[in-house]
Protein backbone atom coordinates (compact mmCIF):
# COMPACT_ATOMS: atom_id res chain seq x y z
CA UNK A 1 0.00 0.00 0.00
CA UNK A 2 2.57 2.16 0.80
CA UNK A 3 6.12 2.83 1.13
CA UNK A 4 5.66 2.74 5.22
CA UNK A 5 4.59 -0.64 5.42
CA UNK A 6 6.01 -2.39 2.51
CA UNK A 7 2.76 -3.96 1.88
CA UNK A 8 4.39 -3.55 -2.42
CA UNK A 9 8.00 -4.51 -1.93
CA UNK A 10 8.13 -3.07 -5.58
CA UNK A 11 11.56 -4.89 -6.70
CA UNK A 12 11.72 -8.05 -8.00
CA UNK A 13 12.77 -9.98 -5.16
CA UNK A 14 14.49 -14.05 -5.58
CA UNK A 15 12.51 -17.29 -4.34
CA UNK A 16 14.88 -18.62 -1.75
CA UNK A 17 12.33 -21.69 -0.20
CA UNK A 18 9.77 -23.63 -1.60
CA UNK A 19 7.13 -25.38 0.67
CA UNK A 20 5.82 -28.50 -0.68
CA UNK A 21 2.68 -27.65 -1.44
CA UNK A 22 4.45 -24.77 -3.81
CA UNK A 23 1.79 -22.37 -2.47
CA UNK A 24 4.06 -20.43 0.22
CA UNK A 25 7.62 -20.10 0.92
CA UNK A 26 10.21 -17.25 1.37
CA UNK A 27 11.98 -14.25 -0.96
CA UNK A 28 14.80 -12.54 0.22
CA UNK A 29 14.09 -8.92 0.33
CA UNK A 30 17.38 -6.75 1.15
CA UNK A 31 18.89 -9.94 2.82
CA UNK A 32 15.61 -10.81 4.96
CA UNK A 33 14.14 -13.82 4.20
CA UNK A 34 10.18 -12.65 3.90
CA UNK A 35 6.99 -15.34 4.02
CA UNK A 36 5.39 -14.97 0.65
CA UNK A 37 2.58 -16.69 -0.60
CA UNK A 38 2.36 -18.27 -3.81
CA UNK A 39 -1.20 -19.36 -4.35
CA UNK A 40 -1.70 -16.73 -7.03
CA UNK A 41 1.24 -17.33 -9.53
CA UNK A 42 1.43 -21.12 -10.45
CA UNK A 43 4.77 -23.12 -11.09
CA UNK A 44 7.27 -20.77 -8.97
CA UNK A 45 10.28 -22.31 -8.63
CA UNK A 46 13.45 -21.72 -6.50
CA UNK A 47 16.08 -18.78 -7.96
CA UNK A 48 12.69 -17.43 -9.56
CA UNK A 49 12.84 -13.21 -9.44
CA UNK A 50 8.87 -12.36 -8.66
CA UNK A 51 7.32 -8.89 -7.62
CA UNK A 52 5.69 -9.46 -4.36
CA UNK A 53 2.30 -7.18 -3.38
CA UNK A 54 0.40 -7.57 -0.03
CA UNK A 55 2.51 -10.65 0.78
CA UNK A 56 1.87 -11.92 -2.76
CA UNK A 57 4.00 -12.76 -5.84
CA UNK A 58 2.23 -11.69 -8.46
CA UNK A 59 4.20 -11.56 -11.41
CA UNK A 60 7.67 -13.52 -12.57
CA UNK A 61 10.58 -11.25 -14.07
CA UNK A 62 11.09 -11.53 -17.85
CA UNK A 63 14.76 -11.93 -17.93
CA UNK A 64 14.62 -11.56 -21.83
CA UNK A 65 12.47 -8.44 -21.86
CA UNK A 66 14.68 -7.16 -18.43
CA UNK A 67 18.13 -7.51 -20.89
CA UNK A 68 16.21 -5.95 -23.76
CA UNK A 69 15.18 -2.87 -21.98
CA UNK A 70 19.21 -2.49 -20.36
CA UNK A 71 20.30 -2.91 -23.77
CA UNK A 72 17.72 0.17 -24.77
CA UNK A 73 19.18 2.14 -21.96
CA UNK A 74 22.59 1.30 -22.64
CA UNK A 75 22.43 2.59 -26.46
CA UNK A 76 20.78 5.82 -25.39
CA UNK A 77 23.42 6.37 -23.20
CA UNK A 78 26.15 5.39 -25.16
CA UNK A 79 24.42 7.65 -28.40
CA UNK A 80 24.26 10.66 -26.45
CA UNK A 81 27.93 10.54 -24.99
CA UNK A 82 28.93 9.88 -28.71
CA UNK A 83 26.80 12.99 -29.96
CA UNK A 84 27.95 15.33 -27.61
CA UNK A 85 24.04 16.35 -26.75
CA UNK A 86 25.21 15.26 -23.03
CA UNK A 87 26.69 17.67 -20.67
CA UNK A 88 27.49 16.57 -17.41
CA UNK B 1 25.86 0.84 -12.36
CA UNK B 2 21.87 1.08 -12.42
CA UNK B 3 20.79 2.04 -15.83
CA UNK B 4 17.30 2.87 -14.09
CA UNK B 5 18.01 5.47 -11.87
CA UNK B 6 21.52 6.51 -13.72
CA UNK B 7 22.16 10.42 -14.45
CA UNK B 8 23.32 9.66 -17.73
CA UNK B 9 20.32 7.51 -18.82
CA UNK B 10 17.74 10.01 -17.24
CA UNK B 11 19.38 12.76 -18.79
CA UNK B 12 19.85 11.18 -22.37
CA UNK B 13 16.28 9.78 -21.80
CA UNK B 14 14.61 13.61 -21.43
CA UNK B 15 17.13 15.03 -24.16
CA UNK B 16 15.19 12.91 -26.72
CA UNK B 17 11.50 13.82 -25.06
CA UNK B 18 12.44 17.49 -25.58
CA UNK B 19 13.55 16.71 -29.35
CA UNK B 20 10.36 15.41 -29.39
CA UNK B 21 8.36 17.97 -27.94
CA UNK B 22 10.34 21.25 -29.41
CA UNK B 23 8.01 21.53 -32.58
CA UNK B 24 4.73 21.91 -30.02
CA UNK B 25 2.98 25.15 -29.12
CA UNK B 26 1.92 23.53 -25.48
CA UNK B 27 3.51 20.94 -23.42
CA UNK B 28 1.76 17.20 -23.62
CA UNK B 29 -0.10 16.19 -20.87
CA UNK B 30 0.18 13.17 -19.13
CA UNK B 31 -1.83 11.70 -16.62
CA UNK B 32 -0.38 8.60 -14.00
CA UNK B 33 -3.19 6.38 -12.77
CA UNK B 34 -0.90 4.80 -10.18
CA UNK B 35 0.45 6.48 -6.72
CA UNK B 36 3.69 4.57 -6.66
CA UNK B 37 4.55 6.58 -10.14
CA UNK B 38 3.43 9.86 -9.06
CA UNK B 39 5.99 8.98 -6.29
CA UNK B 40 8.82 8.14 -8.11
CA UNK B 41 8.01 11.21 -10.62
CA UNK B 42 8.64 13.65 -7.39
CA UNK B 43 10.86 11.87 -5.43
CA UNK B 44 13.45 12.23 -8.51
CA UNK B 45 12.45 15.49 -9.52
CA UNK B 46 10.91 13.98 -12.60
CA UNK B 47 7.87 16.73 -12.15
CA UNK B 48 9.92 19.54 -13.09
CA UNK B 49 12.80 18.18 -15.54
CA UNK B 50 9.60 16.94 -17.65
CA UNK B 51 7.62 20.58 -17.49
CA UNK B 52 11.11 21.53 -18.76
CA UNK B 53 10.83 19.14 -21.21
CA UNK B 54 7.88 19.96 -22.59
CA UNK B 55 5.53 17.40 -20.71
CA UNK B 56 2.99 18.33 -18.18
CA UNK B 57 2.61 15.29 -15.42
CA UNK B 58 -1.03 15.09 -13.71
CA UNK B 59 -1.79 12.89 -11.09
CA UNK B 60 -5.21 11.28 -11.56
CA UNK B 61 -7.39 8.70 -9.46
CA UNK B 62 -4.15 6.53 -8.77
CA UNK B 63 -4.70 5.65 -4.75
CA UNK B 64 -6.65 3.23 -3.83
CA UNK B 65 -7.14 4.67 0.14
CA UNK B 66 -7.76 8.18 -1.51
CA UNK B 67 -10.29 6.79 -3.79
CA UNK B 68 -12.61 4.88 -1.02
CA UNK B 69 -15.56 7.06 -0.06
CA UNK B 70 -16.44 8.25 2.95
CA UNK B 71 -19.19 5.63 3.46
CA UNK B 72 -16.54 2.65 3.95
CA UNK B 73 -14.38 4.96 6.37
CA UNK B 74 -17.22 5.54 8.38
CA UNK B 75 -19.16 2.58 8.19
CA UNK B 76 -15.55 0.74 9.88
CA UNK B 77 -16.19 3.13 12.55
CA UNK B 78 -19.12 2.19 13.34
CA UNK B 79 -18.18 -1.47 13.63
CA UNK B 80 -15.30 -0.69 16.00
CA UNK B 81 -17.23 1.67 18.51
CA UNK B 82 -20.50 0.49 18.48
CA UNK B 83 -19.78 -3.40 18.26
CA UNK B 84 -18.33 -5.27 21.24
CA UNK B 85 -15.43 -7.86 20.82
CA UNK B 86 -14.54 -6.54 17.53
CA UNK B 87 -11.22 -6.17 15.73
CA UNK B 88 -11.29 -4.11 13.27
CA UNK B 89 -7.90 -4.64 10.77
CA UNK B 90 -6.61 -2.26 8.33
CA UNK B 91 -3.61 -1.40 6.30
CA UNK B 92 -2.11 1.96 8.28
CA UNK B 93 -2.99 4.59 6.37
CA UNK B 94 -6.70 3.86 6.45
CA UNK B 95 -6.67 4.55 9.75
CA UNK B 96 -6.10 8.28 9.54
CA UNK B 97 -8.13 8.98 6.70
CA UNK B 98 -10.40 11.70 8.38
CA UNK B 99 -14.46 12.13 8.26
CA UNK B 100 -17.00 14.32 10.12
CA UNK B 101 -17.10 11.54 12.13
CA UNK B 102 -13.57 10.96 13.62
CA UNK B 103 -10.75 8.80 12.06
CA UNK B 104 -10.18 4.87 12.85
CA UNK B 105 -7.03 5.99 15.09
CA UNK B 106 -8.86 8.15 16.79
CA UNK B 107 -12.28 6.19 17.61
CA UNK B 108 -12.70 4.91 20.87
CA UNK B 109 -13.17 1.68 20.69
CA UNK B 110 -16.23 -0.60 22.39
CA UNK B 111 -15.67 -2.57 25.08
CA UNK B 112 -12.99 -5.61 24.00
CA UNK B 113 -13.18 -4.10 20.28
CA UNK B 114 -10.08 -2.39 19.02
CA UNK B 115 -8.22 -1.33 15.33
CA UNK B 116 -5.40 -3.37 14.35
CA UNK B 117 -2.77 -2.08 12.01
CA UNK B 118 -2.13 -5.36 9.23
CA UNK B 119 0.60 -5.82 7.05
CA UNK B 120 -0.84 -7.72 4.63
CA UNK B 121 -4.45 -9.18 4.17
CA UNK B 122 -2.86 -12.68 5.48
CA UNK B 123 -2.08 -11.11 9.19
CA UNK B 124 -5.43 -10.05 9.49
CA UNK B 125 -7.06 -14.00 8.64
CA UNK B 126 -3.65 -15.03 11.63
CA UNK B 127 -5.79 -12.90 13.59
CA UNK B 128 -8.37 -14.35 13.42
CA UNK B 129 -7.39 -17.68 14.54
CA UNK B 130 -5.39 -15.91 17.30
CA UNK B 131 -8.65 -13.84 18.63
CA UNK B 132 -10.94 -17.03 18.88
CA UNK B 133 -13.55 -15.11 21.01
CA UNK B 134 -13.93 -11.99 19.11
CA UNK B 135 -14.73 -11.06 15.66
CA UNK B 136 -12.21 -9.63 13.13
CA UNK B 137 -13.24 -7.64 10.35
CA UNK B 138 -10.55 -6.96 7.52
CA UNK B 139 -11.26 -3.62 6.14
CA UNK B 140 -9.44 -4.10 2.89
CA UNK B 141 -8.88 -1.61 -0.16
CA UNK B 142 -7.21 -1.82 -3.21
CA UNK B 143 -6.76 -1.80 -6.95
CA UNK B 144 -5.98 -5.02 -9.65
CA UNK B 145 -2.71 -5.50 -7.57
CA UNK B 146 -3.86 -5.87 -4.23
CA UNK B 147 -7.79 -7.37 -5.16
CA UNK B 148 -6.96 -10.89 -5.37
CA UNK B 149 -4.93 -11.40 -2.81
CA UNK B 150 -7.69 -9.96 -0.71
CA UNK B 151 -10.37 -12.78 -2.33
CA UNK B 152 -8.30 -15.22 -1.05
CA UNK B 153 -8.48 -13.83 2.34
CA UNK B 154 -12.25 -14.67 1.93
CA UNK B 155 -11.93 -18.07 0.00
CA UNK B 156 -9.52 -18.92 3.04
CA UNK B 157 -11.65 -18.12 5.84
CA UNK B 158 -15.02 -19.87 4.22
CA UNK B 159 -12.94 -23.05 3.20
CA UNK B 160 -11.87 -23.32 7.26
CA UNK B 161 -15.23 -22.69 8.07
CA UNK B 162 -13.76 -19.84 10.22
CA UNK B 163 -16.97 -18.14 11.66
CA UNK B 164 -15.42 -14.77 13.38
CA UNK B 165 -13.97 -13.57 10.03
CA UNK B 166 -15.19 -11.13 7.53
CA UNK B 167 -14.06 -8.58 5.18
CA UNK B 168 -15.33 -5.20 4.21
CA UNK B 169 -13.67 -5.31 0.69
CA UNK B 170 -13.17 -1.66 -0.39
CA UNK B 171 -12.38 -3.10 -4.40
CA UNK B 172 -11.94 -0.63 -7.15
CA UNK B 173 -11.28 -1.92 -11.31
CA UNK B 174 -8.83 0.80 -12.74
CA UNK B 175 -10.47 0.87 -16.27
CA UNK B 176 -13.51 2.27 -15.42
CA UNK B 177 -12.13 5.61 -13.99
CA UNK B 178 -10.25 6.10 -16.97
CA UNK B 179 -13.94 5.94 -19.16
CA UNK B 180 -14.72 8.37 -16.86
CA UNK B 181 -11.79 10.87 -16.64
CA UNK B 182 -12.05 11.07 -20.45
CA UNK B 183 -15.92 11.17 -21.09
CA UNK B 184 -16.30 14.27 -18.61
CA UNK B 185 -14.22 16.10 -20.33
CA UNK B 186 -13.01 18.36 -17.49
CA UNK B 187 -9.59 17.78 -17.94
CA UNK B 188 -7.67 17.65 -21.46
CA UNK B 189 -4.97 14.91 -21.73
CA UNK B 190 -2.57 13.47 -24.61
CA UNK B 191 -2.15 10.23 -23.01
CA UNK B 192 -1.88 8.12 -19.79
CA UNK B 193 0.69 6.29 -18.20
CA UNK B 194 -0.84 2.68 -17.43
CA UNK B 195 0.14 1.75 -14.06
CA UNK B 196 2.93 -1.00 -13.76
CA UNK B 197 1.16 -3.90 -11.25
CA UNK B 198 -2.40 -3.39 -11.80
CA UNK B 199 -1.61 -4.10 -15.38
CA UNK B 200 1.19 -7.41 -14.17
CA UNK B 201 -2.87 -8.73 -13.32
CA UNK B 202 -5.07 -7.32 -16.27
CA UNK B 203 -2.40 -7.15 -18.91
CA UNK B 204 -3.11 -4.47 -21.82
CA UNK B 205 -6.02 -5.18 -23.67
CA UNK B 206 -8.56 -3.98 -20.43
CA UNK B 207 -7.25 0.14 -21.64
CA UNK B 208 -7.66 -0.83 -25.72
CA UNK B 209 -10.77 1.58 -25.46
CA UNK B 210 -8.89 4.76 -24.62
CA UNK B 211 -7.18 4.32 -27.90
CA UNK B 212 -9.79 3.16 -30.18
CA UNK B 213 -12.54 5.44 -28.47
CA UNK B 214 -10.98 8.31 -27.73
CA UNK B 215 -7.69 8.23 -29.78
CA UNK B 216 -5.05 8.57 -26.67
CA UNK B 217 -2.04 7.19 -26.65
CA UNK B 218 -0.49 5.50 -23.18
CA UNK B 219 2.22 2.91 -22.31
CA UNK B 220 2.25 0.76 -19.28
CA UNK B 221 5.43 1.83 -17.14
CA UNK B 222 7.37 0.44 -14.12
CA UNK B 223 8.44 2.60 -11.48
CA UNK B 224 11.88 3.30 -11.98
CA UNK B 225 12.82 6.91 -13.29
CA UNK B 226 14.36 5.46 -16.66
CA UNK B 227 10.62 3.17 -17.28
CA UNK B 228 9.06 6.41 -16.44
CA UNK B 229 10.55 8.60 -19.12
CA UNK B 230 10.57 5.32 -21.50
CA UNK B 231 6.81 5.32 -21.47
CA UNK B 232 6.86 9.26 -22.18
CA UNK B 233 8.75 8.42 -24.78
CA UNK B 234 6.56 6.09 -26.28
CA UNK B 235 3.50 8.24 -25.70
CA UNK B 236 5.38 10.82 -27.81
CA UNK B 237 5.87 8.50 -30.62
CA UNK B 238 2.97 7.73 -31.02
CA UNK B 239 1.38 10.74 -30.96
CA UNK B 240 4.08 11.72 -33.42
CA UNK B 241 3.28 9.28 -35.97
CA UNK B 242 -0.29 9.51 -35.41
CA UNK B 243 -1.17 5.63 -34.20
CA UNK B 244 -2.18 5.54 -30.46
CA UNK B 245 -2.27 2.51 -28.98
CA UNK B 246 -1.50 0.65 -25.75
CA UNK B 247 2.18 0.26 -25.64
CA UNK B 248 4.02 -2.10 -22.94
CA UNK B 249 7.10 -0.29 -21.46
CA UNK B 250 7.27 -2.71 -18.71
CA UNK B 251 7.56 -5.83 -20.35
CA UNK B 252 10.20 -7.53 -17.85
CA UNK B 253 7.04 -7.84 -15.03
CA UNK B 254 3.74 -7.37 -17.60
CA UNK B 255 2.84 -9.83 -19.92
CA UNK B 256 0.11 -8.41 -22.30
CA UNK B 257 -2.62 -11.46 -20.81
CA UNK B 258 -1.59 -10.43 -17.40
CA UNK B 259 -2.06 -12.76 -14.74
CA UNK B 260 -4.67 -15.05 -15.33
CA UNK B 261 -4.38 -17.40 -12.42
CA UNK B 262 -5.04 -14.18 -10.21
CA UNK B 263 -7.79 -13.07 -12.75
CA UNK B 264 -9.31 -16.76 -12.42
CA UNK B 265 -9.10 -16.11 -8.56
CA UNK B 266 -11.30 -13.00 -8.67
CA UNK B 267 -13.68 -13.98 -10.65
CA UNK B 268 -14.85 -17.21 -8.40
CA UNK B 269 -14.97 -14.87 -5.61
CA UNK B 270 -16.27 -10.97 -6.52
CA UNK B 271 -18.62 -10.38 -8.80
CA UNK B 272 -18.53 -6.28 -10.46
CA UNK B 273 -20.83 -3.55 -9.13
CA UNK B 274 -21.56 0.15 -9.28
CA UNK B 275 -19.17 1.81 -7.21
CA UNK B 276 -18.56 5.42 -5.88
CA UNK B 277 -15.73 6.67 -6.13
CA UNK B 278 -14.58 9.82 -4.16
CA UNK B 279 -14.56 12.75 -6.25
CA UNK B 280 -15.57 10.80 -9.25
CA UNK B 281 -18.99 10.06 -8.22
CA UNK B 282 -20.76 6.77 -8.62
CA UNK B 283 -19.33 4.89 -11.80
CA UNK B 284 -20.85 1.94 -13.70
CA UNK B 285 -19.17 -1.57 -12.79
CA UNK B 286 -15.97 -0.15 -11.33
CA UNK B 287 -15.94 -1.67 -7.77
CA UNK B 288 -15.84 -5.62 -7.30
CA UNK B 289 -18.17 -7.30 -4.20
CA UNK B 290 -18.34 -10.53 -2.44
CA UNK B 291 -20.49 -13.01 -4.60
CA UNK B 292 -23.44 -14.23 -2.80
CA UNK B 293 -21.61 -17.66 -1.97
CA UNK B 294 -19.25 -15.58 0.13
CA UNK B 295 -21.95 -14.06 2.12
CA UNK B 296 -20.92 -15.62 5.16
CA UNK B 297 -17.21 -13.41 5.57
CA UNK B 298 -19.26 -10.48 3.84
CA UNK B 299 -18.87 -7.53 6.34
CA UNK B 300 -21.69 -5.27 4.54
CA UNK B 301 -23.95 -8.47 4.79
CA UNK B 302 -23.17 -10.07 7.85
CA UNK B 303 -23.28 -6.89 9.64
CA UNK B 304 -25.96 -5.48 7.63
CA UNK B 305 -23.53 -1.78 6.74
CA UNK B 306 -24.82 0.99 5.65
CA UNK B 307 -23.07 2.49 2.45
CA UNK B 308 -25.50 3.82 0.85
CA UNK B 309 -24.56 7.81 2.00
CA UNK B 310 -21.05 9.14 3.70
CA UNK B 311 -20.63 12.66 5.18
CA UNK B 312 -19.39 15.52 3.39
CA UNK B 313 -15.53 15.94 3.11
CA UNK B 314 -13.88 17.98 6.03
CA UNK B 315 -14.55 22.04 4.93
CA UNK B 316 -12.43 23.05 1.79
CA UNK B 317 -10.68 19.65 1.03
CA UNK B 318 -10.20 19.64 -2.60
CA UNK B 319 -9.16 15.54 -2.74
CA UNK B 320 -12.35 15.16 -5.18
CA UNK B 321 -10.84 17.77 -7.66
CA UNK B 322 -7.02 16.30 -7.23
CA UNK B 323 -8.68 12.67 -7.75
CA UNK B 324 -10.05 13.76 -11.01
CA UNK B 325 -6.74 15.76 -12.02
CA UNK B 326 -8.82 19.25 -12.16
CA UNK B 327 -6.74 20.41 -9.10
CA UNK B 328 -3.01 20.57 -8.52
CA UNK B 329 -2.43 19.57 -4.66
CA UNK B 330 -0.60 23.17 -4.65
CA UNK B 331 -4.02 24.64 -5.66
CA UNK B 332 -6.10 24.01 -2.69
CA UNK B 333 -5.39 26.63 -0.33
CA UNK B 334 -4.87 24.35 2.34
CA UNK B 335 -2.31 22.32 1.28
CA UNK B 336 1.10 22.90 3.81
CA UNK B 337 -1.06 25.19 5.53
CA UNK B 338 -3.67 24.26 7.22
CA UNK B 339 -3.61 20.89 5.93
CA UNK B 340 -0.34 18.57 6.08
CA UNK B 341 0.46 14.75 6.65
CA UNK B 342 0.79 15.29 10.51
CA UNK B 343 -3.07 16.87 10.40
CA UNK B 344 -4.54 16.02 6.92
CA UNK B 345 -7.75 17.62 5.65
CA UNK B 346 -8.11 14.53 3.32
CA UNK B 347 -6.58 11.11 2.45
CA UNK B 348 -4.70 12.59 -0.30
CA UNK B 349 -2.64 13.82 2.05
CA UNK B 350 -2.88 10.82 4.20
CA UNK B 351 -1.74 8.08 1.79
CA UNK B 352 1.54 7.51 1.13
CA UNK B 353 0.58 7.48 -2.36
CA UNK B 354 -1.78 10.19 -2.11
CA UNK B 355 -0.74 13.32 -4.49
CA UNK B 356 -0.84 15.96 -2.04
CA UNK B 357 1.29 13.53 0.37
CA UNK B 358 3.55 13.19 -2.35
CA UNK B 359 3.87 16.75 -3.43
CA UNK B 360 4.10 17.41 0.47
CA UNK B 361 6.80 15.16 0.73
CA UNK B 362 9.16 15.80 -2.11
CA UNK B 363 8.18 19.79 -2.81
CA UNK B 364 11.54 20.55 -2.55
CA UNK B 365 13.31 17.81 -4.81
CA UNK B 366 15.61 18.46 -8.07
CA UNK B 367 17.08 15.94 -9.78
CA UNK B 368 20.74 16.51 -8.45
Amino acid sequence: MGAENSVCLGIPVKVVELDPSGESGKVDYLGTRVQTGFALLPGIELGDWVIVHAGFAISRLDEEEARETLDLLREIVEKSENDGSFHP
Amino acid sequence: MDLFTHKTAISALLGKIKSLTRSRSSPIRVMEVCGTHTMTVHRYGLKTLLRESGVDMISGPGCPVCITPNEYHEAAIRLVTEREGLILATFGDMTRVPTRTGALQTAVPAPRSAVRVVYSPEESLTLAGKEAGKDVVFFGTGFETTIPSIALMARKARQAGLRNYAVLAALWTIPPPLRAVLESGEVRLSGFLYPGHVSAIIGTAPYEFVAREFGLPGAVAGFEPADILLAILSILEQIEDGRPRVANAYGRVVRPEGNPAARAVMDDILEPADAHWRGLGRIPRSGLILKPDYAGVDAVRKYGLDLAAGSEDLPGCRCGEVLRGVAAPPECRHFAKTCSPDSPRGPCMVSYEGACFVHFKYRDVGYG
